[in-house]
């Protein structure tokens, strides 16, 4: 896996010098963010409510047996702007996008589609790596912005409904808001960008690089996503290290 | 980045040595030869003998493991070469995108490096669909058409880049006699009409009698002769001689142009 990180960081730079192009790509750019968003809203949803309300649910009584159970707000908008919802979605974009990349990149590399392309001097880095790098940069720091609000209301209804947590929405948010400010949602999309960089990244190089017939497009889409899944939670460390820094 | 190619006029292929192979095994050993511009050139070998490989070298796909490759006296690889002649390849298998239909697959060269406005292209479009045969197919996709239906969609879509030097493999391979003729044609005709250079892989013979200057034969990655299509037949090698003459019947192939 690390050895593919020198072809992952030079492709990178190379889809990059191709910037200028992506106005003219820009209907592909539409009809990536339109496929992501079509792909993973709902789940989006679903997913985020459920951890609000897990991380509600297992930190609410806790906090309640000692007479904390007011700061639940706080602590439920803290981790889930600055890490869940970031990491979450991460993984599950890299599962839902990143494979699906992988394959259709892997398939046409596979059935000579991009080596056509090379022959009609078109560039596979700005034909197909930019526009879908593009949008996953944009999509998945929106779509955690849609999970961060998602989760801070799965778990205030968690917190309300709970007998054993009892707190009121009204209070759950209050303390949120006094306690979550920009910065720390700045946080966490500041993440979600670097994430969503190395799921194209990954699933792009990975498709790029397949070579073997449909086996071997299965293969790209299996280390894909593996591989995203893996960085991300490393780089999330070290991430977070970073922007410790800066608090 | 593109070129305004006002003038048309092939470039030649000069072949040199080249050799590759694929994880140790010898696919080509020691090709040279020299494609002058304009000319229609006809590569003939049995199957495995490592002609769409060379076509891959000759247009950069593949980077020889020894040997050089220059087109118009520059080599393949060398930055600018791309954007400098316009050069087209139609591959065994068609290779169209399977995410666009076949308009926008035949128009991609010209919507992609702007060189037309859109009116303009979908004009061009399907002028080079219909002759191919394949008028009203522009909007359906690839995975709708059969083999030889893509094949000359492919086709289509070398055709309308106008290139300066066009590698066909095997055209006519999936094709009936009267497309294959059609085919056989163009090749010509786009010669006639901007002068570009041709180089064709085919088995066909009457393909490759009917329209070639020259003719190779390339036979375990070597070539075994280059010559007129004359040259070729008078050829006294036993091997040339049993692949030209196998399953030979001409009461079964049409008559080429
Ligand atoms: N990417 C590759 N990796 C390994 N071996 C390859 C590769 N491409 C081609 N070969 C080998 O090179 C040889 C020549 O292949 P090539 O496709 O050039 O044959 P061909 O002359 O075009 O045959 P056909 O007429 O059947 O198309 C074959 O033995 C094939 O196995
Ligand atoms: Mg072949």
């Amino acid at each position: 896996m690390f050895q593919h990180i020198g072809e992952m960081v030079l492709m990178l730079c190379r889809t990059l010098c191709a910037w200028p192009q992506v106005w003219r790509q820009r209907q592909k750019v539409l009809d990536q963010l339109f496929d992501i968003g079509n792909a993973s809203l709902f789940m989006v949803c679903i997913l985020s409510l459920f951890i609000g309300g897990v991380l509600s649910l297992q930190s609410g009584p806790v906090l309640a047996d000692r007479g904390l159970a007011g700061v639940l707000g706080a602590i439920v908008g803290t981790s889930m702007c600055k890490e869940l919802a970031p990491v979450m979605m991460a993984v599950l974009i890299a599962g839902r996008i990143g494979s699906a990349m992988a394959a259709e990149i892997g398939s046409m590399q596979v059935y000579q589609e991009i080596d056509a392309l090379r022959t009609m001097n078109i560039n596979p880095l700005s034909y197909l790596v930019l526009p879908r790098l593009v949008a996953i940069a944009v999509a998945l720091p929106l779509l955690t912005i849609f999970s961060i609000l998602i989760g801070w209301f799965g778990g205030a209804v968690v917190a309300a409904t709970n007998p054993r947590v009892g707190v009121p929405f009204q209070s759950f948010f209050r303390v949120l808001s006094e306690n979550v400010d920009a910065g720390d949602v700045a946080n966490g999309l500041f993440k979600s960008l670097c994430f969503a960089i190395v799921i194209g990244v990954v699933s792009c190089q990975q498709g790029l690089a397949t070579i073997g017939g449909p086996r071997g497009v299965g293969r790209s889409v299996t280390k894909a996503v593996v591989n995203s899944i893996v960085l991300i939670l490393i780089l999330d460390y070290f991430l977070t290290r970073l922007l410790l820094y800066f608090q | 980045m593109n070129p305004v190619v006002t003038n048309h006029q092939g470039v030649s292929v000069q072949v040199r040595g080249l050799r590759k192979s694929f994880a140790g095994t010898p696919v080509l050993q020691g090709i040279d030869f020299e494609v002058a511009p304009g000319e229609i050139f006809v590569i003939m070998g049995p199957s495995g003998s490592g002609k769409s490989v060379l076509l891959k070298h000759i247009i950069g796909l593949e980077r020889p493991d020894a040997g050089e490759i220059l087109i118009g006296g520059k080599p393949v690889g060398s930055p600018g070469v791309m954007d400098r002649f316009r050069l087209a390849m139609v591959f065994q298998s068609g290779a169209l995108l399977n995410s666009l239909t076949v308009g926008e697959n035949v128009g991609l060269y010209l919507s992609e490096h702007r060189l037309k406005p859109p009116g303009e292209i979908a004009r061009i479009v399907a002028e080079k669909l219909e002759l191919v045969g394949l008028k009203g197919a522009s909007d359906k996709l690839p995975n709708e058409l059969s083999g030889g239906m893509k094949k000359r969609a492919a086709i289509a879509r070398a055709l309308v880049i106008e290139p300066q030097l066009v590698l066909y493999d095997e055209p006519t391979s999936e094709l009936d006699p009267l497309s294959a003729v059609t085919i056989a044609e163009e090749i010509v005709r786009l010669r006639q009409r901007i002068r570009a250079t041709s180089l064709v892989v085919s088995h066909d013979r009457d393909l490759a009698f009917g329209v070639a200057d020259r003719i190779a034969v390339i036979h375990q990655g070597q070539l075994l002769t280059i010559g007129t299509p004359e040259e070729v037949r008078r050829f006294n090698d036993p091997l040339v001689q049993r692949f030209l003459s196998a399953d030979f019947k001409p009461s079964n192939h049409p008559p080429t142009p």
